[in-house]
């Protein structure tokens, strides 16, 4: 039963739809009090820093390619921050605008190098991983903590929903960065092109499209939201840490690809990945809320997710529907 | 059809499942314990009887293992919150970025207790108190018995803990200045074993060549410092617990075992057994109690003569 107005192109965003509709609607049964504005806006805040960086990583899989120095750039961007800030005094606006700079610089060399000699992303992407991992473990060891009334102010700042339900900070930029991130993709001429190299780089390359100059924008890009991302973690836990977003760089993935797209590159939409941040999130949740499951099972069904929805895309991939339907 | 009757059927079994298990008795009480992790068998031990004494009470216990990690045990909290539990355990993995959470747990009117760690937060209110050893205590006990043990006259080595940890600081603290009454006892040197046995035996090895037979007592931070020393000792050819004495921290049952063997000489307990005073503080802060800011849990020394005895009781 296929209706005839759906392509194969949509069949993963949908799939990720009735997924999340499915686990929420049976957490909400299932649970007393999962239904309620609190676990809603709870979603978006305790999944900000992890769905900011997301947003930056479905432009890399769109693209066919991957980004895997986000988790260490979130560690890097909040250990410089905290001891910027805390111990020497910096402006605390001032720092954070500097280091989205420097997460965007960072991401640039990695889309030069990925581009001008033809690396292979996850390679090059490998060795910025290493090498913001091994600069924030240099910076300090220890957990720095954050002092700033200033951000404190900020991270406390949310717009209220009930008396007592606030949609935080985190929450908003989270959502900004969803519709930044869709809008470049869906109306900007970089996030055509973003497709099209996804789709396939030859074609790109032969339609004149400036290939080169698109992926360093990805990582660029990916760059400035694993900043952002590192920001608003710091925000999160009032810290920096060396250690921090260990791993952070596949939940990423796994929510790029729960939300529809393709890990092939060439299909899929921002705010499918909202939604696969959403679904770890409800998981995650439901998991907390039974509270006699180990919450390793979070992984195990993320994983078994994870392993459907490839399998999905390995059957989108074969049809020829798909082929025909084009971009 | 094929797809629309699997999402029926998906359907009918979670609605199912919503109703047969939505009954929650009213009057049990609710409450959640964020742990650190299961990195060692100190922290097993403390979930295995923060949830026996949960068991035993009655109580409806949501245990979120937070896999070391700060943000897991932030949104383990929030999620408790939402789901209205009566009070919160919470064993935090730093010091640090308690605040927002744990106001949006007070303004919720939720009670939280911290086990076995504190935290820095610059309104005290936050929290209702904590529950820990204490490990300054720790450290006196230690040096009562080396002076008792060394009828006030020897010589001391001392294996520190990580360096930074409260743990190492304060065992070492309480240690030296309860042994500075004893001015006849002197510690030759002190030197970070970071509580584990490998690098115990091979700071003792150094202690040893450097001050061979002069050694009189060793004082570990820790069991598995203390039992690498013991095997640094056996292969510098002396006898432990005869020839060199030791005193160590946190009585695991490996370090009774050694102790029933002969060769640790005391240890002092680091109880990680914090579940039933946990909930019974709990129980208080919910009746409106006032409660100390700091709730010692009372440890005690066990010597070699006493271990045959009790090793069969110890839990961890």
């Amino acid at each position: 039963m296929r209706a005839p107005n759906i392509k194969a192109r949509h069949v993963p965003i949908i799939a990720t739809v009735v997924v999340f509709g499915l686990l929420y609607a049976a957490a909400s049964m299932h649970f007393r009090n999962f239904f309620s504005l609190r676990v809603f806006a709870n979603l978006f805040t305790d999944n900000a820093f992890m769905g900011i960086v997301a947003v930056g990583m479905t432009f890399a899989v769109l693209s066919g390619g991957i980004d895997l120095s986000v988790g260490s750039v979130v560690a890097c961007t909040g250990i410089i921050m905290s001891k910027l800030i805390t111990q020497h005094g910096f402006d605390p606006f001032l720092t954070a605008a500097m280091l989205l700079a420097a997460g965007t610089l960072f991401g640039t060399i990695m889309g030069c190098f990925i581009a001008f000699y033809d690396l292979p992303p996850f390679i090059v992407t490998l060795a910025g991983m290493f090498f913001a991992r091994g600069s924030s473990q240099i910076i300090s060891l220890e957990s720095i903590p954050l002092k700033s009334d200033v951000l404190t102010a900020v991270a406390k700042f949310g717009i209220p929903m009930s008396a007592r339900v606030r949609f935080p900070f985190a929450a908003i930029v989270l959502v900004a960065s969803v519709l930044a991130g869709t809008w470049i993709a869906q109306f900007t001429k970089f996030g055509r092109n973003v497709y099209a190299i996804g789709d396939s780089e030859q074609s790109a390359v032969m339609m004149g499209l400036p290939v080169r100059r698109t992926k360093i924008g990805i990582y660029a890009l990916s760059g400035f939201f694993a900043s952002l991302g590192g920001v608003i973690y710091t925000l999160y836990t009032s810290a920096g840490y060396s250690l921090s977003g260990m791993g952070l760089e596949l939940d990423a993935i796994a929510s790029v690809v729960i939300g529809g797209t393709l890990l092939s590159g060439g299909v899929g939409y921002l705010p499918g990945t909202l939604l696969g941040v959403l679904i770890q999130g409800v998981i995650k949740t439901a998991i907390i809320f039974d509270g006699t499951l180990n919450s390793w099972w979070t992984k195990i069904i993320i994983g078994s997710l994870l392993f459907i929805f490839i399998l999905l895309q390995t059957w989108i991939a074969k049809s020829a529907r798909f082929r025909r339907s084009g971009p | 059809m094929k797809h629309k009757r699997v999402l029926l059927l998906t359907l009918v079994s979670v609605v199912l499942l919503a109703f047969g298990c939505a009954a929650f008795a009213a009057d049990t009480l609710v409450v959640g314990f964020s742990q650190i992790g299961a990195e060692s068998g100190w922290r097993t031990a403390e979930t295995e009887s923060v949830i026996s004494a949960a068991k035993d009470l009655g109580i409806d216990l949501k245990f979120s293992d937070a896999q070391q990690k700060q943000e897991n045990q932030i949104s383990a909290i929030r999620a408790f919150i939402a789901q209205g539990v009566d009070g919160i355990l919470l064993a935090p993995v730093v010091e640090t970025g308690w605040e927002p959470v744990l106001t949006e747990a007070k303004e919720a009117g939720i009670p939280v207790i911290l086990l076995d760690r504190g935290i820095t937060v610059a309104d005290e209110s936050l929290y209702v108190c904590k529950i820990t050893s204490d490990f300054i205590f720790e450290g006196e006990q230690a040096a009562k018995w080396t002076a008792a043990e060394l009828g006030g006259k020897g010589n001391v080595v001392q294996l520190q803990g990580t360096p930074g940890a409260s743990a190492a600081i304060e065992r070492q603290k309480g240690f030296e200045d309860e042994l500075a009454k004893t001015p006849d006892i002197k510690i030759l040197e002190s030197q970070t074993g970071d509580f584990t046995m490998e690098l115990g035996k091979q700071v003792m090895e150094a202690f040893l060549k450097k001050y061979g037979n002069d050694i009189d007592v060793v004082y570990a931070h820790n069991d598995d410092m203390g039992l690498g020393a013991v095997q640094a000792i056996k292969e510098a050819g002396l006898k432990p617990g005869a020839d060199i004495k030791l005193i160590t921290v946190d009585a695991t049952k490996a370090a009774f075992e050694a102790m029933v063997a002969g060769e640790v000489n005391a240890v002092v307990e680091c109880n990680p057994l914090l579940g039933p005073l946990a909930f019974e503080t709990l129980k208080k802060a919910l009746a409106g109690e006032k409660l100390d800011k700091w709730i010692v849990q009372v440890d005690q020394v066990f010597t070699k003569d006493q271990a045959a005895s009790v090793i069969g009781s110890r839990k961890y």
